[in-house]
């Protein structure tokens, strides 16, 4: 019987073309959007863990709450002690130290005198360490324009766009009128080694990246960091873990009558992200809903459409001595094949495109260069495990409750009834 | 009759209508013995295609009994009932009903498919079938592929394939010119002289009624004939 149904949907295009359209199509769209949101979130979330909040971060209480105007006089002290102390503790997790400030870059001339200023936002990491890791996390390598990694004490990258605008060069020295820990203004020369461009508007503008052990010289933060930010050592955010860790710190560790006690926050912690988090998992699970619903409505009429073609069909194998029972399966059954058929193209070509915008990318940096958020510039679709079931099982849902709706009248009428209807 | 294979007794047929009812068939007592060639005739709304429809299985009567190869027919339940048209009782149609997008040979197999017989047995069935009505030649070709005459054909052929007891025609030369109908007609007659297959037609076609060795005359839902015929043939 199964191989009849087969014969059957292959040879009328009618039964089965107008459904596996609107099932590939309904698949691909939720395959596509979700590898394609799962693309931009995840950029986002890897992008706000490498450059600014790692998978879990600690911070003293009163860092914590003035975060944005980045108060190096709230920092950290102890911190190669805390660091051996977090390690022991939570012993999958890779600690690293960052030091983050801002100041009045000043560019000179061949004369000492001031050539151009600029307000600069600087990120102080470790790129002396010979694993490279931090200039991995942060895409350092990758995002060099012109130059060189740092090799020594007092070279330092600038972003490509302050070096164009201020013409500044190669081997050329900067200055950076900034303030210690302790509150004493400091002036620190540097040499530009090299230019960046991280492909992200936030990043990009007057960024300076320096080694962590120049930062703590020149605004004297010996065993001092402001961030001491947290990585899972196998690379993945694990929510549940890094909340665990939050609230197992934060129990033992955080005071709230001191201000300068370590506080722990994890990623999703991060507000704006948190939102995005849960706009990301919410749209996931309206556009699925969405697409059932949608796909169950089409379906139905479609199967309403084929069922009114097949009337005859129908009664004429009640007459042969079909059971409705039998003949309402091989519809469920029919309904099954051709959802599966459409569901495999649709959630072929929704992949095959994810996977090519996984690669390649769309380039959206020219509408983004006054965007504040630190978000990707080069949006990328991401190809995961989900993507294989995530439109299969909803497009198989749809054609099958679609077709069962469609086909119960011929279930529940007598058959009498039935059979006076069919106009056999 | 000690051999009936069809006794009707007291049938009665309503269907409802708005508040009250339509009667279709009213008081009908008749039999039909193993090996008949025999016609319901009337004009339309006389209540022929009603009670083939009991007959097979597809309708229940509101009053009186109908027996069927010794199953009453009100006492089946859905299941039973399709059993009994699936073994023992074919159907023609005045419009042939074949599947337009399966070939003649999986037209006439439909019918053993839900018997569950074997390939190899259902092959042979389906072959002896189309050798009966002339059409193993055309065993690859799709209903649009064939002339009414020829349609016709691979409709008694399904109907035939599983040797049923009895074969309801409902109108089978309505749409047939007069040539192809003699053709059918002759074909039916030459099954049921061979394979003593009971044959009840619906019709007011008087080609038919030329070929029927018992016409029973409906009117208004009520028997109001039932002779053996003088055939012509």
């Amino acid at each position: 019987m199964i191989k009849f149904l087969i014969k059957g949907i292959l040879r009328d295009k009618s039964r089965s073309l107008l459904p596996v359209i609107v099932v590939s199509l309904g698949v691909f769209l939720t395959v596509f959007m979700s590898g394609w949101m799962k693309g931009i979130f995840g950029d986002m979330i890897d992008m706000n863990a490498n450059y600014t909040m790692g998978h879990v971060k600690v911070m003293t209480r009163a860092y914590a709450e003035n975060e944005e105007q980045i108060p190096n006089d709230l920092a950290l002290l102890d911190v190669d002690a805390l660091t051996r102390q977090l390690s022991a503790e939570y012993p999958n997790v890779e600690w690293v130290r960052r030091i983050m400030f801002g100041g009045l870059l000043d560019v000179p001339d061949e004369n000492g005198e001031t050539r151009a200023q600029g307000p600069a936002a600087g990120r102080a990491v470790d790129l002396l360490s010979p694993d490279f890791k931090e200039a991995e996390r942060l895409n350092i390598p990758k995002s060099l324009v012109q130059g060189r990694m740092p090799q020594q004490q007092g070279e330092v990258l600038i972003s490509d766009e302050f070096a164009r605008r201020f013409n500044v060069a190669i081997g050329d020295d900067i200055s950076i009128l900034g303030s210690t820990m302790y509150g004493s203004m400091v002036v620190p020369t540097f040499t530009v080694c090299g230019t960046l461009n991280f492909g992200m508007a936030m990043l990009d503008r007057g960024a300076i990246i320096m080694d962590i052990t120049d930062a703590e010289l020149a605004f004297d933060m010996q065993d001092a960091a402001g961030e001491l930010l947290g990585y899972f050592k196998d690379g993945q955010y694990n929510d549940d873990e890094a909340l665990l860790m939050r609230e197992s710190f934060n129990a033992v560790y955080s005071d709230v009558n001191d201000e300068f006690s370590p506080q722990m926050v994890r990623l999703r912690d991060e507000a704006t992200l948190k939102q995005y988090l849960e706009m990301a998992d919410n749209m996931s699970a309206m556009m699925v809903m969405i697409f059932v619903i949608a796909m169950s409505i089409v379906l139905w009429n479609t199967g309403l459409l084929g069922g009114l073609r097949r009337y005859t069909e129908y009664g004429v194998r009640l007459a042969l001595g079909e059971e409705k029972g039998h003949i309402f399966r091989t519809i469920i059954y029919e309904a099954l094949m051709i959802g599966s058929i459409g569901s495999v193209l649709g959630s072929a070509l929704g992949i095959g495109i994810s996977y090519y915008l996984q690669e390649n990318g769309i380039d959206f940096s020219a509408m983004m260069k006054n965007v504040t958020m630190m978000m990707p510039t080069v949006y990328r679709a991401k190809v995961t495990p989900d993507l294989f079931y995530i439109g299969f099982i909803p497009g198989l849902l749809a054609m099958t409750l679609g077709n069962a709706l469609a086909g119960y009248a011929i279930y529940k009428r007598k058959t009498a009834q039935l059979f006076k209807e069919l106009e056999v | 009759m000690d051999n009936a294979i069809i006794q009707l007794n007291g049938l009665t047929k309503r269907f409802p209508v708005g508040s009250g009812y339509f009667t279709a068939l009213s008081d009908i007592d008749l039999s039909f013995s193993k090996g008949e060639f025999a016609g319901l005739v009337g004009p339309s709304g006389s209540g022929k295609t009603t009670l083939l429809n009991i007959i097979g299985s597809l309708d229940v009567p509101s009053v009186g009994e109908a027996t069927v190869l010794n199953h009453s027919i009100a006492g089946l339940n859905q299941k039973q009932a399709a059993n009994l048209r699936n073994h023992h009782i074919g159907f023609i149609f005045q419009t042939y009903n074949l599947l337009p997008v399966y070939t003649v040979y999986e037209n006439v197999e439909f019918a053993l498919l839900l018997q569950k017989m074997s390939a190899t047995e259902r092959r042979k069935a389906v072959m002896q079938a189309l050798e009966w009505v002339g059409l193993t030649d055309k065993e690859k070709s799709r209903p649009s592929m064939l002339s009414g005459g020829e349609c016709q054909r691979v409709a008694i052929a399904r109907s035939m394939v599983k040797k049923p007891e009895i074969v309801l025609a409902d109108e089978p030369t309505a749409n047939l010119d007069s040539k192809n109908s003699h053709h059918i007609l002759q074909t039916m007659q030459k099954l049921n002289d061979e394979l003593g297959v009971t044959f009840i037609f619906s019709t007011h076609d008087e080609k038919v009624m030329q070929y029927l060795k018992r016409k029973i005359s409906l009117a208004d839902g009520r028997v109001v004939a039932d002779e053996l015929a003088i055939l012509s043939q």
